[in-house]
């Protein structure tokens, strides 16, 4: 065992502090260490996504980073994508209604992976291919993809359409 | 405010999950979200051979590592145990002998990662580390890779403990099949080597156990379909009564099958749990998840189509050797619905098919989505393309020629369902659900489509597959509707979720019935202290078994409302009506009681009477047992293009017309049926769990074992069809695996079809580049 | 699935992080983390010092030196990906870069991470390999350079020593005008490749290939360049016999066995892509010049 170190950063806007071992990974810190138990783990080796959280707004595996790894770094978890009033995010939204969701425990995941790519598109539309190509590090084994990327598509270009006008 | 409100109706209603809003906040609650004070972690050593002695364990290093509070071994959980091995063999006549698996490895490894011993610590870091410092003696023994080779006379044994690897001989047989080929026009003969993939629920397995003194009760949260099940193994292995043991099935992240069977880390830390007295938790990894969850795998058939001048089948007959694995925890039943479903929706005057069930040195082989069902309408569709072929008949209308019609139904197949009984179709029109996918799809048109993609040098081929699931199996599920003085409605069942939305599905029913809102009513599914009798998720069942039984129950509750209003209100019943928690008379809303205040009369105040003529309490509990296997069906065409030098296979058109009885909710349906579609397309392009030749598996992450992504998988295009069942009141049908059954069958069809300028022949699964092109001819290559 | 323990050491500084190379015993210097991460969650790998490099800054950046597109080696492959010098002098890196992996791998997998792992199915040893790279090692005791032709020692194995990192990858760079292709067969959509090629190409005033570069991944340890073919074809029209011809040399070469990929599927993949990468960036270099 190695010793625990103190690890300080900001989850979902909020200053957040806990001990772990530095090979603890960001996931089991943020599951286990702050009880923020939305990020999932479901290959711990990097490929299936379901622990895919946003490191300073970028979309990252958390089980393929360390926590120490995190300190004094901005991490968003799904904790932290409603809106404050309790509103969902327009992208949970929209996974419920194209029921992109049926387990749930990729969602997380999935969550993250398109708010990044809403971010990056920046109101520019998305096509198919799009939305499939940025999905494939998120694996599911429920839906098919297809609910997921009617979602997606659907609030991609809404704001595309609303920045037309 | 005379006018009547419209009358909502849930059922048919594309409603809004009940269960979205938690998982989409990550409010949702897995096993691994529980936390419990003093929580302990487990981890299990695992073999590393396929098949050894096992000799002295060494734990002594183990236990001094800081941290680790104990590593326990068979010897150490067989004192807490009422029998050596764990109970579950499932009955069956065929079964030679059962093999079922010990709580850890007694004195012999049978597959690479059969748990051996067990760790727990203060994290599972820790454990982890414990690991490693546990010393075995294991004398490796030879090991049964391919049970074609363990069949062989002479073989190995794969296990020391039976008499030889031959678990099961049985047939599926029905007719005068020898008479049938010996009077055939044509016969077309092929061999088939089958691989399907596990199930790969992205939550992997889990559970945590806890055991309290005090209330002397064991409480298992555990990531099952069967918590049932899972509380009657533990009752009866630690020799509990039913009151000190509850299961609870929290939010399962993916079932797909393997979480149906009770595996030995179930047992072991729920009885280091009792042992210990601390709360134990143990999440497998996607390591172990490859090495120790049961699996569905290989099968290899060798078979012969007989029919007549124009293309009737007049028999099938040939031979399936089924790897078994080294355990037999769910009896014969996967081999068996591969067979049986092979005759799928055709009139096939004759069968027999010899099965044999080999022991294998490898994970035991159970149901994943689809259950064999896959394997059986893959060769029965692969052997029509080869007769279509063979008569120069379209692949459609050899189809067409062989389809039970509408007016055979109900349609006793000759074949016998896997607990004795006939089975036998019960609804559907197999023509009209063909033709449609073919419109949907435009088979007709497709030469002309091929013709222009060859013009640009690009190779597109058309596949089409039917299939025939039976779905909503026995013996019954319960479902309770009760509603308190609160006036809230609480729906319990037997039935199981992980991700099927049964919930929701509940809820609509009830919904109906009592004029409230599903997001009104909670449904409380997959724990064992609120359903005393219950089963789970298995066979596409639960929204026959459960639906019916929550519609029932559910339909009590409201006459006894109505027997009630009635009375207060001076009216018929008939001309009462149940709308917004409220019982009323019909078109006067203000003239009513809330469910709440009858509900309270039926609760009964010390001393006083109930309304007159009704017994106490509004609820109503229901064990539905369905008079018979409901058979959902369906037709699935694919448009693929193959590049013929990459051998890269893209599915670019995938249609499904569908048919599961009444839709309850056509959303979820869809769900279910694009789900299974890809879940089948991964099989047959991807999935493929391989091991050595000295059994050790090749392929434990996801970057070796391949399953379908966002990026490759299709636009699924779904059209229903509601023919429904007779044989229960809702008229519903199973849907959850159907989309599986017919994908592998239709990917090589489109395949082969690609690739027709090359004459191949596909025959094995999956589907991969490497395997097309070790078909493709030598000097025919692009 | 979780790491042994081990010791963590962040160093501000690059001076730092070589002091601790030099001093401690089997350490391992931490990248991205997304090959090395994954072996140590599954104690494939188990070092008893772990260097993390992300907070090094001077480590990250793209710059263009000379001829030269200079990446450091800490440069996270999504910044490559999305970098306007990337795009404008090296279109072949920036190609490949969107098979790398995926989106959230290349968050904060790194260019040199990728290269000093020399996985045999990996993208970018292959890119660099076609550019010749000229790679810069470092240790306390001072730095050296090297062709990445000259890394490769086996199979996971590189010459870069135990108390040495890569700091640096030098990418010569090709003239404006230039055309490129990066083609890749995988077995599933978005994933490790099974063989890839990255092709090079810029033709004379007649058409005639003036320079070429061939690199092809996947067949063995380390990737490898169709030499001898590229300066036959100096000269040649680039057209379809010329690419053929370079497919052929490339379906000759040797493969190793490797799961799910038989040697001869591997040549022939070879072959095709060779081929088609080959045709593609001759193409490119047609009209860059039309």
């Amino acid at each position: 065992m190695s010793a625990a170190v103190r690890i300080a950063l900001t989850v979902n806007g909020a200053p957040r502090e806990a001990e772990a071992e530095p090979r603890v990974h960001l996931c089991d810190f943020l599951r286990h260490g702050l009880g923020l138990t939305g990020t999932h783990m479901g290959c711990e080796h990097g490929v299936c996504g379901a622990c895919t959280v946003l490191l300073d707004g970028e979309s990252v595996r958390s089980c393929l980073t360390l926590a120490v790894q995190a300190r004094g770094r901005s991490v968003t978890t799904i904790e932290g994508v409603a809106r404050p009033d309790g509103t969902l995010h327009p992208i949970q939204e929209a996974l419920a209604a194209s029921h992109g969701l049926q387990c749930g425990y990729c969602t997380p995941g999935v969550v993250m992976t398109l708010i990044e790519l809403e971010r990056e598109l920046a109101g520019r539309p998305a096509d198919e291919a799009t939305v499939r190509r940025a999905l494939a590090g998120n694996l599911c084994r429920c839906t098919g993809y297809q609910g997921i990327v009617d979602a997606a598509l659907s609030v991609l270009n809404a704001a595309a359409q609303e920045a037309a006008q | 405010m005379t006018a009547a409100q419209p009358k909502e109706r849930w059922f048919g209603q594309a409603v809004r999950r009940l269960e979205d809003d938690a998982l989409l906040r990550g409010k949702g609650r897995f096993v691994d979200d529980i936390h419990l004070p003093g929580l302990r972690h487990a981890a299990f050593l695992r073999s590393p051979h396929a098949h050894a002695r096992l000799g002295a364990i060494d734990v002594a290093d183990a236990e001094a590592l800081p941290g680790v509070m104990r590593v326990l071994t068979y010897k150490d959980l067989r004192p807490l145990l009422t029998c050596d091995r764990i109970p579950l063999a499932m009955p069956s006549g065929a079964i030679r002998f059962d093999v079922d698996p010990f709580v850890l490895a007694r004195d012999e490894v049978c597959h690479v990662g059969e748990p051996i011993a067990l760790v727990i610590a203060e994290s599972r870091h820790v454990a982890e580390d414990a690991l490693g410092l546990i010393a075995v003696d294991f004398a490796p023994l030879p090991a049964i890779v391919d049970p074609r080779d363990g069949l062989k006379a002479g073989a190995p044994q794969a296990r020391t403990d039976c008499p030889d690897n031959l678990v099961a001989k049985m047939s599926a047989a029905y007719g005068d099949v020898d008479g049938a080929f010996a009077s055939a026009a044509h016969v077309v003969a092929q061999d088939f080597h089958l691989h399907k993939g596990g199930g790969h629920s992205i939550e992997p397995r889990g559970l945590l156990a806890r055991y309290d003194a005090g209330e002397d009760l064991l409480t298992v949260w555990d990531s099952t379909q069967m918590p049932h099940q899972a509380k009657r193994v533990l009752v009866r292995a630690l020799g509990l009564s039913e009151h000190q043991v509850r299961v609870v099935a929290p939010d399962v992240g993916g079932g797909f099958g393997p979480k149906f069977v009770f595996h030995p880390e179930e047992l072991a830390v729920a009885a280091a749990a009792m042992l210990t007295g601390a709360p134990i938790k143990w999440i497998e990894d996607r390591f172990e998840n490859f090495m120790s969850t049961v699996q569905e795998r290989d099968q290899y058939w060798s078979v012969e189509a007989a029919c007549d001048g124009e293309g009737r089948l007049l028999g099938i007959r040939g031979t399936l050797v089924h790897d078994h694995g080294a355990y037999t925890p769910y009896g014969v039943a996967l081999p068996y619905n591969s067979a049986t479903n092979l005759i799928g929706p055709y009139v096939l005057p004759s069968y027999r098919l010899d099965i044999a069930l080999g022991l294998t040195n490898l994970i035991p082989t159970t149901p994943t989505r689809g259950a064999g069902r896959p394997q059986g309408t893959f060769v029965m569709e692969r052997l029509l393309d080869r007769l279509a072929a063979k008569l120069g008949l379209d692949r459609a209308e050899i189809r067409r020629r062989n389809l039970i019609q509408p007016q055979q139904m109900p349609y006793d197949s000759g074949l016998k369902t896997r607990d004795g009984g006939a089975m036998v179709y019960d609804s559907g029109d197999y023509p009209q659900c063909m033709a449609r996918a073919l419109a949907c799809a435009g088979w007709e048109d497709f030469p002309a489509r091929r013709a222009a993609a060859r013009a640009q040098g690009r190779f597109l081929g058309i596949g089409l597959a039917n299939y025939v699931e039976g779905s909503g199996r026995g013996p019954f599920e319960s479902a309770s509707v009760r509603i308190g003085p609160s006036g809230k409605v609480t729906v319990t069942t037997g039935a199981a979720a992980q991700g099927q939305g049964t919930v929701t599905m509940l809820a609509q029913l009830v919904a109906d019935a009592l004029g409230v809102r599903p997001d009104e009513i909670t449904v409380i599914a997959g724990d064992t202290a609120a359903s005393p009798l219950g089963l789970g998720a298995f066979a596409s069942r639960q929204a026959v078994t459960a639906g019916n039984a929550a519609h029932q129950a559910a339909g009590e509750v409201r006459a006894k409302i109505l027997k009630v209003a009635s009375g207060w209100l001076e009216a018929d019943p008939q001309d009462l009506e149940l709308t917004a928690g409220r019982v009323h008379v019909t078109g006067v809303p203000g003239r009513g009681r809330t469910l709440g205040e009858v509900a309270a009369a039926l609760a009964g105040l010390p001393g006083f009477a109930l309304p007159p003529g009704t017994p106490p309490g509004l609820s109503a509990a229901v064990d539905y047992q369905p008079k018979g296997m409901t058979y959902c069906n369906g037709t699935h065409v694919a448009e693929v293009e193959v590049d013929p030098a990459t051998f890269t296979v893209t599915v670019t058109r995938y249609v499904v017309v569908h048919d599961c009885g009444r839709l309850i909710n056509p959303m979820m349906v869809d769900g279910q049926v694009i789900g299974g579609v890809v879940h089948g397309l991964s099989s047959a392009l991807y999935e493929l769990m391989a091991y050595g030749a000295d059994g050790q598996p090749l392929t434990c992450t996801y970057a070796d074992y391949l399953i379908a992504t966002a990026d490759t998988a299709p636009r699924i295009e779904v059209h229903h069809m509601e023919s429904p069942s007779p044989l229960n009141p809702l008229g519903v049908k199973g849907a959850g695996e159907s989309g599986t059954i017919a994908a592998l069958a239709v990917i090589a069809s489109a395949v082969e079809d690609a690739l027709k300028p090359f004459d191949v022949t596909i025959c094995e699964l999956p589907v991969t580049p490497a395997r097309l092109f070790a078909l493709m001819p030598r000097e025919g290559q692009i | 699935m979780k790491p042994a323990p081990f010791a963590y050491h962040a160093p501000a500084t690059k001076a730092e992080a070589l002091g601790l190379l030099a001093r401690l015993d089997d350490a391992r210097v931490l990248a991205g983390g997304q090959s090395l991460l994954p072996m140590m969650n599954l104690r494939l790998a188990g070092p008893t010092n772990l260097i993390d490099l992300n907070g090094i800054a001077e480590l990250s950046g793209i710059r263009r030196a000379g001829d030269a597109l200079v990446i450091e080696a800490m440069t996270r492959q999504r910044a490559a990906e999305r970098s306007e010098l990337v795009r404008e002098h090296c279109p072949l890196l920036a190609e490949a870069m969107a098979h790398v992996g995926f989106q959230q791998t290349r968050n904060r997998g790194t260019v040199g991470g990728s290269i000093a792992h020399m996985d045999p199915t990996a993208e970018l040893p292959v890119v660099a390999c076609a550019l010749d790279a000229v790679l810069t090692v470092e240790s306390a005791a001072g730095g050296r350079q090297f062709p990445i032709a000259e890394l490769a020692q086996g199979y996971l194995m590189t010459q870069i020593a135990p108390d040495e990192m890569l700091v640096r990858i030098a990418l010569p760079l090709w003239p404006k005008g230039h055309g490129f292709a990066f083609e890749e067969v995988t077995r599933r959509g978005e994933t490790f490749s099974v063989v890839c090629v990255a092709a090079l190409a810029r033709l004379d005033g007649a058409g005639a290939f003036a320079r070429l570069a061939l690199a092809i991944g996947g067949l063995g340890a380390a990737p490898v360049r169709l030499q001898a073919m590229e300066a036959a074809l100096v000269g040649a029209r680039a057209d379809a016999e010329a690419f053929a011809a370079a497919g052929a040399a490339a379906g000759a070469l040797e493969a190793d066995e490797a799961p799910f990929a038989p040697p001869d599927f591997k040549r022939h993949l070879a072959g095709v892509l060779t081929q088609r990468a080959l045709a593609r960036a001759a193409g490119r270099a047609r009209r860059a010049s039309s």
